[in-house]
């Protein structure tokens, strides 16, 4: 197989152009320095400011390889940040000290639970009553971020327990603890998607949903299953963001990282239709999207005009990654060698 | 016949495909006014030559005249512009448009800007009936073609065909979902259209209907062009011999195999009562360890609907089921498999094979689901599993990781039964699995079905060739209008079922 055919020859490619970009407007964009006991540079940066989008986008492959749509992930960051904010609460002592109202494990246990509660309540809509994936989510996705406005008041709740904030900016032998978690989660569902035979079954439920529930796969369950981890990624990925800016705010909190994570999984070279999906193609999706995002401060374009020169390198990057567009390029190119 | 004008002359076509020649050198000639059959067994390489000609695939080789001039379709569309239109074997309507919006689709009839501009909806409804009038096709063109039955869709996608003026209609495999009234009334629209001057390629499985309505034949072999023939100059054995390429013993009566034993059987699976609305009127059934039940009925008799059932694919609202005399939890497919029944689906595309997914995964998928997801087969053993059974069952791919979506129908229905070989099943439920197969694929899969019971399978076998049921069945079980009409013996004749499903005593 020529090396131009395998699945992750184009996003892959991408990713090096845009760091190449990088490194033509700015030398040391490159470079990597151990400061302060860890790892540090633009690089590092890129990857522990992806982690959150690359935890969402591990949770929306599923979802996408299954034929479904998850556009309430970024409510459900909002919703496991909030209640994470809240059981933790956070009251100066007489000391100065800042203690916490729970424990910390039941606060993150709390959040990621509540999280997944989300992710069965879409799964169910739309196994159990049949609902067209993207309308199911999108009560999630109008709801969640009214009952986590509900919780908090419409207030930002600023978190000052401080072993908190090692989610989202602490490290770890000198690695972001952040990326650490992402990467976790990707060897779990590498192992669990190689190792059973779940990778089989969701690819044959994306394939085929009709065939597959005649083979006798519990295709409804799997399903019901990938909703459910979707959302509990997505409150991971809310809890890093909140320990990273140490508060909750239940309007902005993961505002637009559905439209991210699912563009992050179609740079990746998963199939909307479904049944294709690459996990290694959804992390450099990410990594594409917050190298763009990197790339356009780096480069100090002002911000009025941010979205604009965003949305036109996301269009620039979709078409070098479109196979028709290629072949267009191709042949017109022949074309214009055979005429001269 | 034979002084006609040529309409259509390809020469020389070849195509390849990677690990596979599709194509090696192909002749065929069309002529106005006739009907064309062209045969051959599966991966023979009429789909790849329909498919050159309607532009789906560019031929490496070869020549393709259209009325004197060369032409190279590059797309379906292109073809139909050109004049070359095409029937694939499952209808392609669109079932949430009306059959007007179906057939003047692409082409719908504006309105004057001084009326509002938009579509003319009442000139398209007015185009769609006097274009099925004058096919003599009596139809509602404001319905939803979804809603119609199979053969009414069939009818009015050879309409929608012919719509744009074809000089050239090919009919891929069109009778395979019809019963023997639906074929005829194919067949007097295909007669119009020949009579019209149309020249029809016509492709299609069944013998009796290529000399019913064919004036020449043309038969692939592996490729090659073996040769053309009129229908007058070669009989059904000689087209046989040319389509297998050596003369077929024919089987007869199968081997049978001691149904007496059979008879004093346990029933593995048995069903009581068993009712679903509209669907199935209450009934029993049983089946027993080594014997093959034959089902016989029409078309809409509820075949179908009661193999789904007794595979649980749809709810039951009575009945009770049990297993070797012990009552059984049959609620949803995965019961089904897990209590060790098996079930070929009648349609391939839509819930047989996963398209994408590879010939040796399609086999796994059903054990694999049995086994659960923790116990993985590994590569290794679900490679020697996957190549046991394709060398078992002659599946003829390129190699094992080829997507099944690029077989040949035939061979993806031997996969499909692979798939439910592969789980050893007490009970395999077989609906319509010759359908679409070709002769001696059909014996080969007869003799894989007795061999199955002979090992203590229980088979119930579904299709619509009475013929086809009487060969291979240990008893025969007949359906009429969704309810049984009763149950014939070992030994019975097809007058006795035909008598039957008449209603006879």
């Amino acid at each position: 197989m020529k090396l131009s055919q395998h699945a992750l020859f184009w996003p892959a490619t991408t990713l090096l152009l845009l760091l190449a970009v990088c490194a033509l407007f700015n030398p040391s964009f490159l470079s990597i320095a151990w400061r302060d006991g860890h790892l540090y540079g633009n690089l590092i940066d890129i990857l522990n400011r992806a982690a959150p989008l690359m935890v969402v986008s591990l949770g929306m492959t599923l979802v996408i390889a299954v034929r479904g749509l998850d556009i309430s992930v970024g409510a459900v960051v909002a919703i496991a940040a909030t209640v994470a904010a809240l059981m933790i609460g956070g009251k100066f002592s007489a000391g100065g000290d800042v203690a916490s109202d729970h424990p910390l494990w039941q606060a993150l246990l709390a959040a990621l639970l509540v999280a997944a509660a989300c992710g069965l309540w879409n799964g169910l809509l739309v196994v159990k009553a049949g609902m067209q994936p993207i309308v199911a989510t999108l009560i999630l996705m109008v709801a969640g971020r009214g009952i986590a406005q509900l919780l908090t008041d419409g207030q930002i709740i600023t978190v000052y327990y401080a072993p908190f904030f090692a989610l989202g900016n602490g490290f770890l032998l000198g690695v972001p603890v952040a990326l650490w978690i992402a990467a976790a989660l990707w060897g779990l569902l590498h192992l669990l998607l190689s190792r059973t035979a779940l990778g089989l079954f969701i690819r044959a439920i994306g394939g085929n949903p009709e065939a597959a529930r005649v083979a006798g796969i519990r295709a409804a369950s799997i399903t019901l299953c990938v909703y459910t981890f979707c959302s509990l990624a997505a409150g991971i990925a809310g809890l890093i963001i909140s320990s990273n800016v140490k508060s909750a705010d239940a309007n902005n909190a993961g505002q637009l990282l559905e439209l991210d994570a699912i563009l992050a999984v179609t740079l990746g070279g998963t199939a909307l239709t479904g049944g294709r999906f690459t996990l290694a193609g959804t992390v450099i999706g990410a990594l594409i999207i917050q190298t763009l995002t990197s790339m356009i401060y780096s480069l100090g374009v002002p911000p009025e005009v941010n979205l604009v020169v965003k949305a036109a390198m996301v269009f620039a990057v979709m078409l070098l990654q479109s196979a028709e567009f290629r072949g267009l390029v191709l042949r017109a190119v022949r074309g214009g060698a055979k005429h001269a | 016949m034979n002084d006609a004008a040529i309409v259509l002359e390809a020469r020389g076509i070849t195509r390849a495909f990677p690990g596979v020649q599709a194509l090696a050198g192909v002749d065929l000639t069309l002529r106005a006014g006739e009907v064309h059959a062209l045969m051959g067994q599966n991966g023979a390489g009429k789909s790849t030559l329909i498919k050159v000609l309607t532009g789906v695939h560019a031929p490496d080789g070869g020549s393709i005249k259209l009325l004197g001039n060369d032409v190279a379709p590059t797309s379906p569309l292109h073809a139909q512009q050109l004049g070359i239109s095409a029937v694939h074997q499952e209808s392609h309507l669109l079932p949430n448009l009306s059959v007007a919006e179906n057939i003047c689709a692409g082409r719908y009839p504006r309105r004057a800007w001084t009326r509002g501009g938009g579509i003319d909806w009442r000139e398209t409804n007015r185009r769609a009936r006097e274009l099925l009038a004058g096919l003599g096709i009596d139809l509602d063109v404001t319905q939803l073609a979804g809603g119609l039955p199979a053969a009414l869709q069939q009818l009015a996608t050879v309409a929608r065909a012919v719509a744009t003026d074809a000089r050239v209609l090919i009919l891929d495999e069109p009778t395979s979902s019809l019963d023997t009234d639906e074929v005829q009334a194919l067949f007097a629209l295909i007669r119009r259209l020949r009579d019209q001057g149309v020249s029809i390629l016509f492709v299609t499985h069944f013998l009796d209907q290529v000399y019913d309505i064919c004036d020449r034949i043309t038969v692939l072999r592996n490729g090659k062009f073996v040769g053309e023939y009129p229908c007058a100059k070669l009989d059904a054995r000689g087209l046989v011999a040319a389509m297998v390429g050596r003369e077929l013993v024919h089987a007869g009566k199968a081997p049978a195999h001691a149904p007496a034993e059979a008879a004093q059987a346990t029933a593995v699976l048995a069903a009581r009562n068993i009712s679903r609305r509209g669907q199935i009127k209450p009934m029993d059934i049983e089946l027993r360890a080594g014997e093959v039940l034959g089902l016989a009925g029409l078309l809409g008799s509820g075949r179908t609907e009661l193999a789904r059932l007794l595979f649980a694919l749809d709810d039951r609202d009575s009945g009770d089921v049990s297993v070797d005399g012990k009552p059984a939890k049959l609620d949803k497919p995965a019961d089904a498999l897990a209590l060790g029944l098996g079930f070929c689906p009648e349609d391939r595309k839509h819930s047989g094979i996963v398209a994408e997914l590879s010939v040796r995964e399609n086999i796994v998928l059903a054990l694999q689901a049995r086994m659960g997801l923790t116990k993985f087969l590994r590569p290794a053993e679900q490679l020697a599993l996957a190549e046991k059974l394709v060398a078992a069952l002659g599946v003829k791919t390129a190699s094992i990781e080829t997507p099944i979506g690029q077989l040949s129908g035939g061979n993806q229905q031997k996969a499909i039964i692979a798939r439910w070989l592969a789980t050893h099943p007490r009970v395999l439920i077989l609906d319509e699995p010759t359908r679409g197969i070709d002769i001696a694929a059909k014996q080969e899969l007869m003799n894989e079905i007795l061999a199955l019971a002979n090992g203590g399978t229980a088979v119930l076998f579904i299709s619509a060739e009475i013929e086809e049921v009487v060969r291979v069945s240990d008893r025969i079980m007949v359906l009429r209008d969704r309810a049984k009409a009763g149950e014939l013996p070992p030994g019975a004749d097809e007058d006795a079922v035909f008598s039957m499903i008449a209603g006879g005593p």
